[in-house]
């Protein structure tokens, strides 16, 4: 019986062995990184395609309807029709665009999200690239989204784009702060920013629990905070202001059309699963199976039932919450959101130097739930500011 | 507390999903194609020339007057007149449309036609699959396409089209009224007349006398 959690990595490296005496070194190195990258632009588009179909029928039994049924049994093959409806289309570029930058912002989109899967470990020993800093690297090409939101609102000249953009750039700023500072607690517990090695130190046992962050008071919150926020990066609902179909119609990408349309669809997608595996690396544990008697499952197979457990939670709260209002969007970043991930830190912090036992279960637990009593609590609100008016939107 | 309102909200939709799959009370799509919703009375799509009578092209109401062509928004009627003139349900001399087209692409199914239309000639149709493959000529319709009898009227919209019955018989009372009233001036003019020729054929009389 082959070894099914290196399955993978027995395979390329067989590959590689086949070709060793053929090619020279440098050769050889391509095509090592080729074989680490292929699966990565064939899997995750393919996750896709799956998780748009359940996405689509998900919505639709949550609003009492059956959702897409025609295309194939079940219609399951709807992502088919769908691309190809897509690449068949006309691509419309407007008379006043700049066509170039157009052109980029989708492209630009697609590979900072693909870039930022090299850094994400799917499997035991199953990173494209083991860096150091490999949480910074995500989140510094990760950033560059927002370089490519901004280009496609700004380069099709149309006022709800820019207002798209906008907004996508106001909330992607304010929400970047309480995601990263969510994770700077699991980097001041591990002590590194290596993925695998945060993804190691959860490989161990507490009783029959497995020492998952989550199951932390600090690790909790962390995660709590870091999924709204991740929430809000990907622009999904309830944060999809940027897109917002009933005021500014599609926003940012609002003047595409074909296949670009497909791409930022793509893009907004691939950075959803890639922040959602960002998220299981940190808090869920990453590859490592619950308990000890369930890793006979390969290493991959729990990384991905993660990913799609998460991402039916992010259908789940899309089909139940309405789309926030700009000031309500801010509110909560700066007002509720960063005073909670600050005070995470210090929970962390006390979490690590009260040492192991019950006290800093209390500590920590106390300090975060009594500034969750505080801040989210309506009555400590400033009530000399008033009630917010409106005077052409009642 | 902060958040219980998403875990309660996340609750309704968690039985919406699962209900969803047990009970098919919930589920209301009609699937469409195989299954078709009840239409309402007042259902309208695409207007239709109303006919009287076995022969669509005789008995049509429409007598040519061009008041839905003016009115109508987004000009997508087209009447000819016909040089001739033929005899409608009241026994009068009417023109009849040589020409009558719609434009099923720019009808936008305001009905102002039948508001505007005096002879109760253009009504509303509740047909509503007329795509076509022919972008040109299937979209548009000609009289022949158009004629559909008072029964299909009656059958479709049974309240508008009695009050049209309604409307029609009054004119028809009215035009027999009227033709009985002149009929009865006439006759009354013939016989005053009769009587002056007489009165005026005995006074001389005397006068000769």
């Amino acid at each position: 019986m082959p070894d099914l959690d290196q399955i993978f990595v027995n395979l390329k490296h067989w590959l590689l062995g086949q070709l060793e005496g053929i090619l020279s070194a440098s050769w050889l190195e391509l095509v090592s990184i080729l074989l680490s990258l292929v699966p990565i632009l064939i899997v995750f588009p393919t996750l896709f395609a799956i998780m748009t179909i359940m996405e689509r029928k998900g919505l639709g039994r949550i609003q009492n309807r059956y959702g897409p049924n025609r295309v194939g049994p079940f219609g399951f093959l709807q992502p088919a029709a769908d691309g190809i409806k897509a690449l068949i289309k006309e691509d419309l570029v407007p008379r006043a665009a700049d066509k170039v930058v157009h052109l980029l912002a989708p492209v630009i989109l697609v590979v900072t999200a693909f870039t930022v899967y090299a850094v994400l470990p799917i499997g035991r020993n199953m990173v494209v690239l083991d860096l150091d800093a490999g949480l910074l690297f995500f989140f510094a090409v990760g950033a560059a989204s927002d370089l490519a939101v901004f280009m496609a609102g700004w380069a099709i000249r149309n006022k709800y784009a820019l207002l798209g953009a906008m907004r996508a750039v106001a909330q992607m700023v304010s929400y970047e702060i309480p995601l990263i500072l969510s994770s700077v607690a699991v980097v001041m517990i591990t002590g590194t920013l290596s993925l695998p090695e945060i993804v190691m130190a959860q490989s161990t046992h507490f009783g029959f629990l497995p020492d998952w962050f989550v199951f932390t008071p600090w690790g909790f919150a962390g995660f709590l905070l870091f999924m709204i926020a991740a929430n809000a990066e990907a622009n999904r609902s309830p944060f999809d202001l940027p897109e917002g179909e009933s005021e500014i119609i599609a926003g940012y990408f609002i003047e595409y059309s074909g296949f670009k349309f497909a791409l930022f669809f793509l893009a907004e997608y691939l950075s959803l699963f890639a922040i959602c595996g960002l998220g299981i690396t940190l808090f869920l544990g990453g590859w490592n199976a619950p308990f000890a008697g369930l890793e006979f499952i390969p290493s991959w197979a729990w990384f991905f039932l993660k990913l799609i457990t998460l991402m039916c939670l992010f259908i789940w709260t899309r089909g139940t919450l309405p789309r926030l209002r700009q000031d309500q969007l801010m509110n909560l970043a700066w007002k509720f959101m960063i005073p909670m991930v600050l005070i995470n830190l210090v929970a962390a912090a006390l979490w690590h130097f009260t040492g192991p036992g019950f006290m800093r279960w209390l500590t920590s637990g106390a300090l975060l739930i009594v500034a969750h009593l505080f801040l989210g609590n309506p009555q400590f609100e400033r009530k000399d500011i008033g009630k917010r008016t409106y005077r052409f939107a009642e | 507390m902060l958040g219980a309102g998403i875990i309660k909200g996340m609750a309704e939709t968690a039985r919406n999903f699962l209900g969803s799959y047990v009970s098919a009370e919930r589920l209301t799509t009609v699937q469409y194609p195989e299954e078709r919703s009840p239409q309402i009375e007042n259902a309208r799509q695409f207007p239709f020339l109303v006919f009287d009578g076995d022969d669509p092209m005789k008995g049509l109401r429409c007598v040519a007057c061009q008041i839905c062509e003016k009115e109508c928004p987004p000009k997508c009627i087209y009447i000819v007149k016909s040089k001739d003139k033929r005899v409608d349900y009241k026994g009068q001399a009417q023109f009849y449309p040589a020409t009558f087209d719609i434009d099923l692409s720019v009808c936008m199914s305001c009905q102002i036609c039948v508001e505007v239309c005096p002879f109760e000639s253009i009504k509303m149709d509740t047909a509503y699959e007329l795509s076509t493959a022919d972008r040109f000529g299937g979209l548009l319709v000609n009289k022949h396409q158009l004629a559909k009898s008072n029964e299909h009227y009656r059958k479709f919209h049974p309240t508008d089209a009695a009050a049209s019955d309604g409307a029609l018989a009054v004119e028809v009372a009215k035009a027999q009224a009227k033709a009985k009233a002149d009929v009865e001036a006439k006759a009354k003019a013939a016989a005053d007349a009769k009587a002056k020729t007489a009165a005026a054929q005995s006074t001389p009389a005397p006068a000769t006398a």
